[in-house]
């Protein structure tokens, strides 16, 4: 079966995204990316050096990845567009992670001025990935804005805490037509397995990746995780039951024709 | 309310009875458990806590990592003037201090700012001394005018401003506030500030809340430690930054520790901090405030610094000079303290990365200055 993620016009075959804010070498991002074998690359345009090209983290993504810069330090919608408008002048290209976040406790995203981002962005032919709290009602706004793809956090950015908004990620699963993306806080390859096998379109991981003592070799499980993940839903998993399938059925007797006439 | 309002509530404890009380359990327990209270935090500072430095130092390695990877974006404070209308028993640059006084043209910060750029330094920090004359709002933002081509991000360490002001200064690119309360001890700020504007205790410690108000994007405060006892003001620092990252979440707040050096003058440090006490306060801030950055300056010895950079640092001055134009034409004049770590940016830079950890340039892109509308048009 030829299981591909379209977005943007783009045809997607490695379900796993990368963050790439804490990498202690920039060196080692192109290895991480093949061990990966990730096609989406986020990098956040506050993070790109344009004018020393040995610090600019976008010259190590190898070619055909593609690079999405993220708004991250956008304070509100006018922010994130400027900083999306700025990295398409730079020459980043048109996919644009909007990240839009006004606490810096907890980094949880403003999904009001997410949204009102990505009505702009998308009118001007941004292919727009919001991240997102789990809210299905701003899912459903993000859509009607444009967005290519929703972004729920699993839980807050940096976490590591795993997919602890799971029930409402699922309802996002249900009700949204858009590729859902889980994206923050999954600390395990356990956790983006299980994201993957609830339906979910793809994950982005970065903390987890990056601060592993063996970033490539982490990055080869979470790329296992998640085709592992993905295959299981593919397959069908057979649905969970609250209780037991006896092999000598209480009801067995309604089967039989005789008693079911009442004879 | 502002945060004067719960200093002057926390005043009616005794803090070192608190700190007397604590026992080993005590840090014990907060060190299981995930989200800290302000008492939690005065536990970790305590005499009782500095038994368990290696533990808190994992805890805080653990959180740092965590939140920030393994990165240190660097800096470089650039000294615009050294007038200074103030009498601060601690500080070179104080007015009774016979040094010479200076102010850079703004032809002599393009070439500082040149120099810097060299290096490839790309956030800056600009400081002046405290002469609302000498070192006006106007003269402070036309520097930030010549220096906006040259850098990603501009902070500002000058002295207190009232919010239009700091308005101004946002809107001419700074986009970080400096200030230091150097003591929350009001008695001890009071006697060691003896003369001059900076009496006002209450108007700097509202400073960073005007800062906020005016929209800045990042705070970062601190105390000068040594000046009074340690606990109490490392204590009160960080309740400070928590109430600023509470009171205004989209601004990023950081606290700075620096140690009093030896400097110009004969006030000499009362309460000196020993480097395992240094460490714990950071590690105790670290823990207590797991997004608040931490910044470490060239105070610190070369070696200490290094130590250090694993505990919680976030940020880290080099090639730093304190005297006014000392990077260029100028010749050695008197700085407003004495530089520890003397270590140009690539000594820096590499002494981050032998440590496993990536020194960082940039972490800022100015939106608002270069020049796209909302209409989408770019003038780059």
């Amino acid at each position: 079966m030829n299981d591909v993620l379209r977005i943007g016009g783009r045809d997607l075959s490695c379900r796993l995204f990368l963050g790439t804010g804490k990498f202690t070498s920039y060196d080692l991002i192109p290895e991480v990316i093949r061990a990966s074998g990730a096609q989406v690359v986020t990098v956040a345009l506050r993070r790109m050096d344009f004018d020393t090209p040995q610090e600019n983290m976008v010259k190590y993504l190898p070619p055909g990845v593609i690079l999405m810069t993220n708004t991250s330090g956008a304070r509100n919608a006018e922010e994130a567009v400027r900083i999306a408008r700025l990295a398409r002048a730079a020459g980043c290209g048109d996919w644009i992670k909007i990240e839009v976040v006004t606490d810096h406790k907890y980094l949880l995203p403003d999904n009001y001025e997410t949204i009102k981002a990505t009505e702009i962005l998308a009118a001007e032919e941004f292919v727009v990935l919001p991240y997102m709290s789990p809210d299905l009602i701003a899912a459903k706004k993000l859509v009607r804005a444009g967005a290519a793809a929703v972004m729920p956090l699993g839980s807050p950015i940096g976490s590591n805490r795993g997919l602890r908004t799971k029930e409402l990620v699922r309802i996002l699963i249900e009700e949204i037509e858009l590729p859902v993306i889980v994206d923050a806080g999954l600390g395990t390859p356990s956790e983006a397995a299980e994201a993957m096998e609830m339906g979910c379109s793809a994950v982005l991981v970065n903390t987890a990746i990056a601060t592993a003592r063996d970033p490539v070799a982490m990055a080869r499980a979470f790329a296992l995780a998640v085709e592992a993940g993905r295959g299981g839903y593919n397959a069908g998993l057979g649905p969970v039951r609250a209780y037991a399938l006896a092999s000598s059925p209480l009801t067995g007797f309604l089967h039989d024709t005789e008693e079911d006439r009442g004879s | 309310m502002t945060f004067y309002n719960r200093q002057l509530a926390f005043e009616k404890y005794s803090l070192t009875q608190d700190l007397a009380r604590v026992l080993p359990e005590d840090v014990e327990r907060v060190l299981a458990s995930s989200n800290l209270t302000s008492d939690d935090f005065l536990i970790l500072l305590s005499p009782v806590a500095e038994r368990y430095l290696e533990p808190m130092a994992q805890r805080a390695h653990a959180l740092t990592v965590q939140h920030f990877g393994r990165v240190i974006l660097l800096y470089t404070p650039l000294y615009l003037a050294n007038y200074c209308t103030n009498f601060c028993l601690y500080c070179g640059f104080a007015a009774q201090n016979r040094i010479r006084r200076d102010r850079l043209t703004l032809e002599e910060v393009a070439a500082e700012a040149r120099l810097i750029r060299v290096s490839g330094l790309r956030h800056i920090l600009i400081l002046t001394g405290e002469s609302r004359k000498m070192s006006s709002v106007e003269y402070i933002r036309q520097c930030v005018e010549v220096l906006r081509p040259y850098f990603l991000s501009i902070s500002a360490e000058v002295y207190p401003l009232e919010i239009d002001e700091y308005t101004q200064l946002v809107g001419s690119g700074v986009d970080g506030l400096t200030l230091y309360q150097e003591t929350y001890d009001r008695a001890l700020y009071a006697a060691v500030h003896p003369r001059g504007p900076k009496r006002d205790y209450r108007y700097r410690l509202e400073a960073p809340e005007r800062a906020c108000d005016a929209g800045i994007r990042s705070v970062n405060i601190g105390a000068l430690l040594g000046l009074a006892d340690w606990r109490l003001d490392a204590f009160l620092t960080g309740l400070h930054a928590d109430y600023l990252q509470h009171l205004y979440p989209e601004v990023e707040v950081s606290v700075s520790l620096p140690r009093l050096r030896p400097h110009e003058g004969t006030f000499q440090p009362q309460h000196e901090v020993r480097n395992r006490e240094f460490v714990q306060i950071m590690l105790a801030m670290r823990i207590f405030l797991p997004r608040v950055g931490i910044t470490i300056s060239t105070r610190e010895r070369s070696g200490f610094r290094d130590h250090l950079i694993p505990l919680g640092v976030t940020k880290m001055s080099a090639g730093s000079c304190t005297q006014v134009g000392g990077r260029s034409h100028r010749e050695a004049e008197t700085g407003q303290f004495e530089i520890s770590d003397q270590r140009d940016v690539p000594a820096v830079k590499q002494a981050i990365e032998s440590r496993g950890y990536k020194a960082i340039f940039k972490d800022w892109h100015p939106i608002v200055a270069a020049g796209v509308d909302m209409a989408g048009r770019v003038a780059l």
